[in-house]
């Protein structure tokens, strides 16, 4: 445990040290907020004090900005070699990846947290379902966990930052929408299944506030075989090249 | 002149928004610069331990059994074994691409053999990776560093991962920067080092936390000479406390800084001894190179030197100048004769060398494919 929370000190400190953190910060505070409060279907249109154009938003930024965290994270140490270096410190190849996986998960939740102030401007426009609130951020940081776990699985396919990023989009894209679309189209056990492999259907019951076992289960078994394919590419890695 | 006016003005513009881009610049290289010095003091105002305080006793032998590492059915190295003798400093020698990194890879954890074992005190390193890193300093090839950290900071971060004690880490940080001779450098980031620095930083990420046995692939490759020569200077320090592995393609590498050389070829142990051995291996006779001056002929004179019971073959290099090459089985007797010689039949003696078989003849005589 302690050589992970090293690693991921370490990771955060270079998002802030180099631009990355900054960019991302201000891009997704800026889309979401432009679109939750200034543009389109806004709060204001909607007449309603709730979040929930901001946690649409939020759904599809976060889609295409957790990529751009994550393509460097693996594929970056593979290219300069540095993974040598860890690797053969105290450090297993699982602890790596996790560490990987926290310090982006902490810098989404940096900036999901910088967008509290809407949360305080909502509550004092009128009555807010806070269940319905903490339930949609809840929401927010489990699907980004699963973008993550997702993304940092690509950056260890590939030492090319690019390939992982698009590879991320690619894979990402099925379960924020194609596996959604498909079950739409089908009936029975199949528009079931791919319902419940959707995140969207998860999403859409935890933003209202549902906090149900199922989806939660879903979330974190996304997570973690993200987490262990990517551990395992990691490990095959070292033993072929 | 209004042309001239607006040009000015503008200029004036982009000159103020340069100032205030300036200033804060210059704010933000204060804050650094501070932050920088407060650290120098902290370290400064620390107590200094001795370099390797409380030093163990350490006897730990590794053993290498049958390591095999196949890449997409080709074997990179081929049932390898040997000792790695704790105090030892032992040379891998070989070719490019005859296996040395990938033994030191395996060695050091970060690949896992096809077949065979590596083994410490009967037990296998690979039950428990963990607990074995903790005790080697492993310096990759290329020497991988992550460029846009700070040195103190890169350090810091290798001794937590290697277990440093928190209260401990500045002293030895800054212990181990004024060791590996990283002093004048070490408030820079790592990727505005020379090549040389940067090596020493690798060096010092590798011995950051004292451990027993030190494996460095080709830690002096790309360097220019005089760096070649202080860091091999400093493997050699390093060698009358630790345990070194070192992969190296240099001979004079070797026979500068190694008790032991184990040479490698194809995935194959070709030799295993040390280098004094290796020499006389080589040597089934020495070479002599001898110019005389004489009166007689050089028909003349091979004759009477082939007398010499010592000398196998002799090769007249120069008939005019009387220059010789001769093979003997016993230089010190050749050479004895040869002056007697050269006393009774009054010719002088204007040049008498050894010339010594070198290193690289044996290397080569041993790696080259055939």
């Amino acid at each position: 445990m302690n050589a992970i929370w090293i690693l991921t000190k370490k990771e955060i400190k270079s998002y802030f040290d180099s631009l990355i953190a900054y960019i991302l910060l201000i891009l997704f505070l800026g889309f979401s907020g432009f679109f939750t409060w200034l543009y389109g279907n806004d709060i204001f249109l909607v007449g309603q004090a709730s979040l929930n154009v901001f946690f649409s938003w939020s759904f599809w930024t976060l889609f295409f900005f957790i990529p751009g965290i994550t393509m460097r994270t693996v594929a970056e140490e593979m290219h300069s070699g540095t993974i040598e270096i860890l690797s053969t410190k105290a450090i297993s190849n699982m602890q790596i990846i996790s560490a990987k996986f926290l310090a982006a998960w902490m810098l989404v939740l940096i900036a999901l947290l910088l967008t509290l102030p809407y949360y305080i401007t909502v509550s004092r426009l009128g009555d807010v379902d806070h269940g319905a609130i903490i339930g949609g951020y809840l929401g927010l940081l489990l699907i980004s966990g699963t973008y993550i776990s997702i993304g940092i699985f690509a950056s260890s396919i590939s030492r090319n930052q690019i390939v992982a990023f698009l590879l991320t989009l690619f894979i990402a894209l099925f379960f924020q929408l194609i596996f959604d679309l498909i079950a739409r189209n089908m009936t029975g056990g199949m528009a079931a299944f791919f319902n419940f492999i959707s995140l969207n259907s998860h999403f859409g019951s935890i933003s209202r506030g549902v906090i149900d076992f199922r989806d939660i289960f879903y979330f974190f078994s996304m997570i973690f075989s993200g987490l262990l394919l990517a551990n395992f590419m990691l490990s095959k890695k070292s033993l072929i090249d | 002149m209004i042309h001239k006016n607006s040009f000015n003005k503008k200029n004036d513009l982009k000159h103020h928004n340069f100032c205030t881009v300036k200033m804060f610049y210059s704010l933000y290289l204060r804050i650094n610069c501070w932050r920088r010095l407060h650290l120098f003091n902290s370290l400064t105002k620390s107590p200094k331990l001795p370099i390797f305080a409380n030093r163990k006793i350490y006897s730990m032998e590794i053993n290498i059994e049958n390591l095999t590492k196949i890449y997409r059915e080709q074997k990179a190295i081929n049932a390898i074994s040997f000792q790695l003798n704790s105090g030892e400093v032992l040379g891998f020698l070989g070719p490019n691409g005859a296996g040395k990194s990938t033994t030191m890879k395996i060695i050091s954890c970060f690949m896992a053999p096809s077949s065979g074992n590596v083994t410490v005190d009967g037990k296998s390193i690979f039950d428990d990776p963990e607990a074995f890193k903790l005790k080697i300093g492993y310096l990759p090839e290329n020497n991988p560093l992550y460029l846009d950290m700070y040195i103190h900071d890169y350090l810091a971060f290798i001794a937590a991962l290697q277990k440093v004690p928190k209260d401990k880490t500045i002293a030895r940080i800054s212990e181990i920067i004024e060791y590996v001779g990283l002093g004048d450098e070490q408030h820079k980031k790592i990727g505005e080092l020379s090549k040389g620095y940067k090596q020493r930083v690798g060096l010092a990420q590798a011995l950051i936390h004292d451990p027993e046995v030190l494996i460095l692939d080709e830690p002096t490759s790309g360097l220019d000479p005089n760096q070649i020569v202080e860091i091999r200077e400093l493997i050699k320090n390093l060698g009358k406390e630790k345990t070194i592995l070192l992969s190296t393609h240099i001979l004079q590498e070797v026979e500068a800084t190694c008790d032991r050389i184990i040479i490698i070829n194809k995935g194959k142990i070709v030799a295993d001894s040390t280098p004094a051995a290796l020499h006389q291996q080589a040597q089934s006779g020495s070479l002599i190179r001898l110019q005389l001056e004489s009166k007689q002929t050089v028909d003349q004179v091979s004759m009477i030197l082939k007398e010499i019971p010592s000398i196998i073959d002799l090769s007249v290099l120069d008939d005019q100048k009387l220059l010789y090459q001769i093979q003997s089985s016993d230089a010190y007797s050749s050479k004895k004769a040869l002056f007697d010689l050269c006393v009774k039949q009054g010719w002088y003696m204007l040049e008498m060398k050894e010339s010594e078989t070198k290193l690289e003849d044996i290397f080569r005589k041993l790696t080259a494919s055939n």
